[in-house]
């Protein structure tokens, strides 16, 4: 579904990327990890378009993504969490959302001005679909709230929500783990897994929560400044000795 | 929209239509100004309020109506009501051609931009080679229309001021109705959206290029048709009645108003209106100055506009009455 080949980016003098190529197949989650720094964001960036990369190439579906203008990438299917929340944080719960089925949608300025029965009819359905994700994400008491008054737990709901509005076949997770407490995290594992088997969806997740990503993952690639260091099933990962030296060399 | 949302809105209508049957003929002409300068601080707010686009040179499009309702009329011979839609539709280019360069423009970029616009903008109109249709620094007088024959059959007499007061009124009614159906929906979500964070907005699919430079053109539009009705209400445009200053108090109409609120559009224009004309009552030496005490006052008390201290106090009135929990609780994951 998903093919990263060869692709190498830098800021200046810092290697952010350097010749990283793996695949991500259909229907799985895959897992990407790497101590602080080491590219896995850039990775997202680039998937999204928001960096430029300076070598490679990226394929999803067999179609290259580096020369199509970021706002159509949610369009041919790829939505994202972002590391640091990226809400509407003045509008409600519900709208985020329904913000989220931006692409899926058509109306334009004029009918929309005028409220034609199209504009009328889309947005019973947008509403309709907006709802839905609310109930399983277990959104709907707060539908209605504003996003910047929520706490940081029900807010990284929020943006899934907002995500999947989109319908993607590729979800990209950006540390959704980060800020939850040990019980949450364990309820959001069985959670993606829950929504990659009904919405038959393809994940990749960047993830600091060895437990989660080792838990939940099909396949793992590992990164470090940049470098890929290490892929395979959870189990063959973990043995690796770059990483648990990558790790190590991080800690001390 | 609920059920008292919709009392009001009905009430208000039914005393804008009582007003000029009860006050002065200066009063009709100043609830005029008032309806108009509410479209155009509607406009303003559509661009800086609901989609995050500063302008200080919303007075230059309020000219480019004006002077487009004033040369049609007087040149081209063009009944009033004409003009409203062509002024309309000129704006909306202007807008939208200002807009596409101001792309690349942020925040204070941005409003030093339109300043530049607003404050060349009347110099441009003095110029002596289009001083055949702009009138120069003369300006062009206008010829107050008249209450349309039709109305006198119905033993509806209207004066000239009072027959202007109300296609004024309908004239805000449509662009009210217009501002709401475009905010709720798809594209003023998306408005909001890039306004609050433009990097998510994209991610979600918004071309954020073309619904902010349409976004400038429909804003444009709005002022510019606020702009046409002021050339007829007043009868007469002149490049100085379009400085800088104006378009800085349009900015100050819709911050007191209340950004991002389509009634804090007449709450603000209420306030351009009328609060210079008090403070001039209370200090003749210093209007001004009183002036400013005011705008100080109100952005002391209300620091989210009227429209939001309006909210809040209502918020507060139903909540006694009802005694309910005021603090939403939450589930965590
Ligand atoms: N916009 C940017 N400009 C300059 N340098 C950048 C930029 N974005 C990332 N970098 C650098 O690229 C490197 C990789 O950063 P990145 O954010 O991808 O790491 P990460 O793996 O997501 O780390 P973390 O686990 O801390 O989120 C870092 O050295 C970072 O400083
Ligand atoms: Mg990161």
């Amino acid at each position: 579904m998903l093919r990263v080949r060869n692709v190498g980016v830098h800021f200046g003098g810092i290697v952010a990327l350097d010749d990283v190529s793996f695949e991500v197949p259909a229907g799985c989650i895959v897992g990407l990890i790497g101590p602080n720094g080491a590219g896995k964001t850039t990775l997202f960036n680039c998937l999204s378009r928001l960096y430029e990369c300076d070598s490679g190439e990226i394929l999803f579906d067999g179609r290259s993504l580096l020369r199509i203008p970021r706002h159509r990438i949610a369009g041919l299917g790829i939505g994202r969490t972002f590391q640091n929340l990226a809400l509407f944080r003045t509008m409600s719960v519900l709208d985020n959302v329904m913000v989220g089925r931006h692409s899926h949608t058509s109306t334009g300025f004029f009918v929309n001005a005028l409220r034609l029965p199209a504009v009328a009819r889309e947005e019973q359905a947008t509403h309709e679909k907006a709802w839905a994700l609310l109930r399983l994400l277990e959104l709907e008491a707060v539908a209605q709230v504003r996003v910047a008054d929520l706490p940081f737990g029900t807010q990284k709901r929020v943006e899934l929500a907002r995500a999947l509005a989109s319908e993607p076949k590729l979800l990209l997770l950006d540390e959704p783990a980060s800020g939850l407490n040990h019980e949450e995290v364990a309820i959001l594992g069985t959670l993606i897994r829950e929504i990659r088997d009904r919405l038959k969806l393809t994940v990749l997740l960047v993830e600091h929560h060895m437990s989660l990503v080792m838990g939940i993952s099909d396949r793992v690639v590992a990164l470090n400044f940049g470098k890929k260091i290490a892929e395979g099933t959870p189990a063959e990962v973990q043995q690796h000795p770059e990483l648990i030296q990558a790790y190590l060399g991080a800690a001390t | 929209m609920n059920k008292r949302t919709l009392i009001g809105i009905v009430l208000v209508l039914l005393l804008a239509c009582a007003l000029p049957f009860a006050v002065s003929e200066y009063r009709n002409f100043q609830f005029t100004l008032v309806l108009i300068y509410s479209i155009a601080l509607l406009g303003l707010n559509i661009l800086t309020g609901f989609n995050g686009q500063i302008s200080l040179g919303h007075g230059a499009f309020y000219a480019i109506g004006a002077y487009c309702a004033a040369i049609l009329m007087e040149q081209a011979g063009l009944p009033y009501w004409a003009t409203i839609p062509l002024a309309g539709a000129l704006c909306l280019g202007a807008g939208f051609l200002f807009g596409l360069p101001a792309l690349r423009l942020e925040g204070l970029y941005l409003a030093l931009a339109t300043f530049a616009l607003g404050v060349s903008l009347p110099q441009l109109l003095k110029y002596h080679r289009l001083e055949e249709w702009t009138g120069g620094v003369q300006g062009i007088v206008i010829t107050k229309p008249d209450a349309p024959e039709f109305l006198s059959g119905l033993n509806l007499a209207l004066n000239q001021d009072q027959w202007l007061y109300f296609f004024t009124l309908a004239v805000a009614v449509l662009m009210f109705l217009l501002a709401r159906n475009l905010l709720r929906g798809r594209i003023g979500r998306a408005m909001m959206a890039i306004r609050d964070n433009p990097i998510a907005a994209e991610a979600m699919g918004i071309n954020i290029s073309l619904v902010k430079s349409l976004t400038f053109g429909i804003s444009a539009m709005f002022t510019g048709i606020a702009g046409a009705l002021s050339a007829i209400a007043v009868q007469f445009v002149a490049p100085d009645s379009f400085n800088i200053f104006l378009s800085i108090t349009f900015l100050i109409g819709i911050v007191i108003g209340g950004l991002a609120s389509i009634p804090g559009a007449l709450y603000g224009a209420l306030f351009i209106q009328f609060v210079p004309n008090i403070a001039d009552e209370i200090s003749k030496a210093a209007p001004w100055a009183i002036f400013g005490l005011f705008l100080l006052g109100f952005t002391y008390l209300m620091p989210t506009g009227i429209a939001g201290a309006i909210r809040l106090g209502w918020v507060r009135l139903t909540r006694k009455a009802h005694h309910k929990p005021s603090r939403v609780t939450t589930i965590l994951p």
